[in-house]
């Protein structure tokens, strides 16, 4: 084992790198901090670990080890469906929720992290290994690490998700009433009976329009799942005003039928519209909402 | 909250009582405005539901 020191030590250092490298700690609060980082933290080593010991292992002949790679796979989805779990359970505490969408995109890239650790720690080991036939050790370790933050840059360009901002335009719009129907841009939203309603509507709520810029976004915003994402993403970082017995400040988004524009209006604490369209741009765009129209022949005839 | 009906009206308040005829939810009747408007805000703040307004002097309360 130790005869394997210098491949499985830098391994596993990258491989919990790349993890922490993940494992961010933001507005989002997700994984919770705390506890909720520290297992991760945890899981990530062993998953580094695991991508670590892979090539050793193989050199000793000991093919069965192997298999621990396909027992990290099974441990991995577990993960997902932990994860899955408990912010389903949560979600029902959230005043605006995330949606089962937004959730399983959640879960999805913490399995897809643990991998990505694995990955890391398995070529950085392989490099090692290699480069030691040539170079004296101390090299092939560096030069194995330096490939090895390569890698983690790589990965994350590779496993990063596009945002609201990238595939549409967001543009501040106006909040008005016909009659008792709410209506941003003159496209009705919701009836609101309430006259204090309105007017705390009038006064305080602001709304954005978001316009696709093309087939494919179309596509990828009127998706229900993506929408919620949106709203609860902006009620975390604005606030949202909106309480249980007053289900009328619910932020809202209505998808225009001809155009395929979507206008969102919200009633938050901090009534700030440049904030509001920051918060609506850096969205992430959910991989579970995502259509590609345009990549198929009908979809590009239909479009032009 | 998740196994309540949702999107269905809970009640009806009116100053119209020509406007309605039977059914299974409950109506109530107000005097005039404003006693409807205390009357709706009452049975949304109980029902957790959302006001409507029919503009036709009826208020319904669905929760969604």
């Amino acid at each position: 084992m130790l005869r394997y020191g210098y491949i499985i030590v830098p391994s596993i250092v990258l491989g919990i790198v790349s993890r922490i490298s993940m494992l961010r700690v933001d507005y989002r609060q997700y994984p919770s901090y705390p506890q909720g980082v520290f297992s991760h933290f945890t899981l990530g080593i062993v998953s580094s670990s695991l991508g670590a010991v892979a090539l050793p292992a193989l050199l000793e002949r000991e093919f069965s080890a192997v298999t621990f790679l396909a027992l990290a796979a099974q441990q991995f989805r577990d993960v997902r469906n932990l994860e899955r779990q408990s912010l389903e359970n949560i979600d029902k505490t959230e005043l605006v929720e995330r949606g089962t969408a937004y959730i399983e995109d959640i879960a999805k890239a913490f399995e897809a992290r643990n991998y990505m650790t694995m990955l890391t720690s398995l070529i950085v080991s392989v490099v090692i290994f290699l480069l030691n036939k040539f170079l004296i050790k101390f090299y092939s370790i560096l030069i194995g690490s330096i490939l090895g933050i390569l890698t983690i840059v790589l990965f994350h360009k590779a496993i990063s998700r596009e945002t609201v901002g990238e595939i549409a335009d967001i543009y501040p719009a106006n909040v008005s009433f016909e009659g008792s129907i709410l209506t941003v841009n003159n496209m009705g939203i919701t009836n609101i009976g309430l006259k204090k309603s309105r007017k705390i509507f009038l006064e305080k709520a602001i709304a954005v329009e978001i316009v696709p810029k093309d087939e494919n976004a179309i596509a990828t915003l009127s998706n229900l799942g993506q929408r919620k994402a949106i709203e609860h993403n902006v009620s975390v970082q604005l606030g949202v005003r909106k309480d249980l017995d007053e289900p009328d400040f619910t932020p809202m988004i209505t998808r225009d039928p001809d155009t395929g524009k979507l206008v969102f209006i919200i009633v938050s604490m901090e009534p700030d519209i440049e904030c509001l369209i920051i918060a609506v741009k850096r969205t992430v765009v959910l991989e579970s909402a995502k259509r590609k129209p345009l990549s198929s022949y009908a979809g590009r005839k239909a479009a032009d | 909250m998740n196994n309540q009906t949702k999107n269905n009206i809970l009640a009806i308040v009116t100053t119209d009582e020509s406007k309605i005829i039977g059914g299974s939810v409950p109506i109530f009747l107000a005097r005039d405005e404003k006693e409807r408007e205390r009357i709706a805000i009452l049975l949304s703040k109980v029902t957790l539901g959302m006001i409507h307004d029919l503009e036709n002097g009826c208020y319904i309360i669905v929760r969604h």
